[in-house]
């Protein structure tokens, strides 16, 4: 089972003043159990591509199709598939209307007619499943702190027990807790489960958790594959927006000069093949941790 | 240092109307000009408020703050303080007032009645320094994120100040234009500016001359990005940046000689390989 | 689905046509006597010349037909409305009847003439708003209310207010499209059941957006402080307005079309009786 976008184009406001190209002939899939994340600049069409996957926007051009089912704007069943397929919208706190959090998570499921002992059963999973304390729930959702109202959020999506969930930005304003806490759980829904949808502009992040990522630059889909393969595609051929994160630039700094390594291997990888070059007690002094190893050394850093 | 002090913050506590605990409590702090500051603290430390606080939008409820020597408490002195320290927040879309570029970096000198033809010269200088002067009469939504960022530097610019004060105004941008907005930075601070930036991203702290951890309202840590990261940073849950990282690593099994510089082309060609 | 698309409600399009170049004091007066000249004379033959005029303005100002014909779909549920009652309820020839219903010859030509008045009414005004910038436009109703301002009234600040409502309706736009999204998402249903459960159904869209709308009012009002606005302080222009000789020729030349269509009508379509 899957959501399959294929050869999909869409034009906004078409004939107006106001016209974008918003995407030209993207194509992207993803599984349940699969972590897909989508990067590219801020206007490259990122959130158009999200909200095809929930058949909130109907494809102008090329197909959308959520569990073999294709979104046309006549469909009957438009509704169920938006509960599918969950879409976490950027800042998604700015939609609370409900004067508690229980109220709050308990909206989606039962606008889709969930209701009594099975919609309180629905919160209590969501509450569960994204970390958030049960005593929160009668607490006003504006009152709590802003990684708290993010679980909120995210469990008023997770409550319609989805089977894709598609997040738009989900670590945008939180703080590094914040975004650590988050990227943990998203990994849990997935281990659990889940599809996994991730639009973002951290690729450093994207590469680290996803089984494959699309790169966007102005509406098109410029490569698509596993991380290994992005890698090697950005550092070939530069794109809008993008910053090859220094891990990458320092892989491949490395395999220039005549060490075999892939580009997103992780510190420990790195370090490994190069004490396997140079021996392993290093040419200079060693630095002790405590006795600080920056010093003052730091400044006029690019990173 | 002995230079001019511009920011003297001293036991400053400020609890916002109607909240039930303070937003600071007793911030001492001190910026000389020329600086280069990155205040950096987890959501709700008080970051924020200090900001407002510096620009006299918020008066202190205990304690001092003094701009370049004026007490923000002075009603009188709260112009001369807003105009030598412009202020740049997170949303663009927020801080934009007119629909053309030119005619929103005027925005600021026009409030300060200056005549038309100094105006000009405040908004051409601006913009160049923004990096915008082809943009001039374009539409000021229909920027790109770091563009809309570097035309609210451009306003705050026109009001020719002696300092800036940036509250996570690099937070909402794309790698790119979060680039294109640091080495905007990165050439006035050259230029003798100013700068306290208020960030939680390390990667921006480290281009800073100094930092200082806020936390719970205070100022809890001030020094040097290299000590920052030496061990600092984990005990305020900061995430090190995976460059930073492996440059320590590197250092500490004496693969790297010291005085290398922390960059990926610096570090490769100093490995010994 | 796309949810409150293709909206151009008179948005400013920047550009730099003589209309765009006009001062924006000669622009509103100009607008205001098209406007008047509009109700004095709006029989039937009367719309060729206005279609005209609208045609030379779409020339002159390098803004598409489409574009300014678009500007009206707003009111067509008001004209459609207005039309329909002056179609019933005017007595005269009878040329329909449906049930107690009647359609008079005369109904009908009452419809047209107010439905073509008020699409008229609202392209005139648009085409203002298109050619001139929110600050423009409030700098221009800021210096033609400044004889009121000796009398107490707010001149000065008003501008600032109406460049900031200009300035803020395409935000209101895009958050509400976001939260209804959003809603939707979240399987919100705005499109069944009776009127009262469809009302309710608008209440997670209205209460986050008004949050967000205050929100972001008070984030642009602060920056404002700190970009030393003060209200009701005097500000210096970085273009101050000037009257050119364009603006007077401009103000003459509607002047003299408008007194020709108001002639055409009053003593020409005397003589040419309509049914």
């Amino acid at each position: 089972m899957s959501v399959v976008i294929e050869h999909l184009s869409y034009t906004y406001n078409s004939g107006t003043p106001a016209m974008a190209v918003a995407l030209k002939d993207v194509s992207v899939s993803v599984e349940r159990g699969e972590w897909v994340s989508i990067v590219g600049h801020t206007g490259s069409g990122k959130s158009t591509l999200a909200q095809h996957m929930n058949a909130l926007l109907i494809p102008q051009f090329g197909r959308a199709v959520i569990d073999g089912v294709e979104v046309k704007a006549k469909l009957k069943g438009l509704r169920e598939l938006r509960r599918k397929v969950g879409l976490v919208f950027q800042y998604p706190e700015q939609q609370f209307f409900a004067e508690t959090a229980r109220e709050e998570i308990a909206f989606a499921p039962s606008n889709w007619g969930v209701s009594g002992g099975e919609l309180d059963k629905c919160v209590m999973d969501a509450v569960i499943s994204v970390g958030l304390k049960p005593e929160l729930l009668d607490s006003n959702p504006f009152s709590l702190s802003g990684g708290q109202q993010r679980r909120v959020a995210l469990a008023s999506v997770i409550a319609a027990k989805p089977d894709y969930l598609v997040l738009d930005e989900p670590t945008a304003g939180l703080d590094a807790t914040g975004i650590r806490e988050l990227i943990q759980l998203l990994s849990k829904l997935k281990k659990d489960g889940l599809a996994v949808v991730q639009v973002t502009h951290d690729l450093q992040s994207a590469l680290d958790h996803s089984d494959s990522l699309l790169v966007m630059e102005n509406g098109v889909g410029v490569t698509l594959g596993r991380p290994e393969e992005v890698a090697e595609y950005l550092l070939k051929k530069p794109v809008q927006g993008l910053v090859i994160p220094p891990l990458v630039q320092f892989c491949a700094g490395l395999r220039e000069r005549g060490i075999k390594l892939p580009l997103t291997s992780g510190m420990d990888v790195i370090l490994k093949k190069i004490e396997e070059r140079t021996g392993l007690s290093g040419a200079f002094e060693r630095r002790n941790g405590t006795g600080g190893v920056l010093g003052g050394e730091l400044n006029r850093c690019s990173f | 240092m002995d230079r001019n002090p511009i920011f003297s913050l001293r036991g400053v506590e400020y609890t916002y109307p109607g909240a039930s605990s303070p937003a600071l409590r007793g911030l001492d702090l001190e910026i000389s000009e020329g600086e280069w500051v990155a205040l950096v603290g987890a959501n709700g430390s008080g970051k924020s408020t200090m900001a407002k606080i510096c620009n006299a939008l918020l008066i202190p409820t205990q304690g001092h703050c003094f701009v370049m020597g004026c007490d923000t408490r002075d009603e009188a002195l709260v112009p001369a303080i807003r105009r030598s320290v412009a202020l740049v927040f997170q949303n663009p879309d927020d801080q934009i007032v007119a629909s053309i570029v030119e005619e929103d970096v005027a925005f600021g000198p026009e409030n300060l009645g200056l005549p038309s033809p100094e105006i000009r010269r405040r908004v051409d200088r601006s913009l160049e320094l923004a990096g915008l002067t082809a943009l001039r009469r374009s539409g000021s939504f229909s920027l790109s994120g770091g563009q809309k960022q570097r035309l609210a530097l451009a306003g705050a610019l026109a009001l020719e100040p002696a300092a800036l004060l940036l509250d996570e105004s690099a937070s909402m941008l794309d790698p790119e234009g979060r680039l294109s907005f640091l080495s905007c930075l990165g050439s006035l601070k050259r230029s003798g500016m100013t700068i306290v930036q208020i960030t939680h991203r390390m990667e921006e702290a480290i281009q800073s001359d100094r930092v200082v951890v806020i936390d719970s309202g205070r100022a809890v840590w001030d020094g040097s990005p290299g000590d920052f990261f030496d061990g600092e940073y984990e005990k305020w849950s900061f995430e090190e940046p995976p460059g930073i990282a492996l440059y320590r690593e590197l250092l500490a099994r004496g693969l790297l000689p010291g005085g290398t510089l922390p960059d990926a082309d610096s570090m490769l060609d100093a490995l010994c390989l | 689905m796309q949810f409150l698309s293709g909206i151009s409600l008179g948005q400013f399009i920047p550009g730099e046509s003589l209309l765009h170049r006009l001062d924006p004091r000669c622009k509103i007066t100009a607008t205001f006597i098209l406007l008047s000249g509009l109700f004095m004379a709006s029989k039937i033959p009367d719309f060729a010349f206005w279609g005209i005029f609208l045609l030379s303005l779409s020339a002159m100002s390098g803004i598409p037909l489409g574009i300014i014909l678009r500007s009206a779909r707003p009111v067509l549920f008001l004209v459609a409305f207005t039309a329909a009652l002056n179609a019933f309820w005017t007595p005269g020839r009878e040329v329909f009847r449906a049930g107690f219903l009647s359609v008079t010859i005369e109904g009908l030509v009452m419809a047209f003439e107010m439905g073509m008045r008020l699409v008229f009414l609202v392209m005139f005004a648009s085409m203002l708003m298109m050619t001139t910038s929110p600050m423009a436009f409030s700098d221009g109703l800021e210096r033609l209310l400044s004889p009121l301002a000796k009398v107490g009234f707010p001149a000065s600040e008003m501008a600032v207010m109406m460049t900031i409502a200009l300035r803020f309706i395409p935000t209101l736009f895009e958050e509400t499209d976001r939260i209804l999204k959003a809603q939707i998402s979240r399987g919100a249903d705005f499109e069944s059941g009776g009127l009262l459960k469809r009302a309710r159904s608008f209440i997670p869209v209205l209460i986050p957006l008004f949050i967000l709308v205050f929100q972001r009012a008070e984030n642009l009002a602060v920056a404002m402080e700190s970009r030393c606005y003060v209200p009701g302080m005097p500000r210096t222009r970085l273009n101050p307005l000037v009257w050119t000789k364009n603006d007077t020729g401009a103000i003459l030349g509607l002047l003299a079309f408008i007194s020709a269509v108001i002639l055409f009508d009053r003593f020409a379509l005397k003589s040419f009786i309509i049914l």
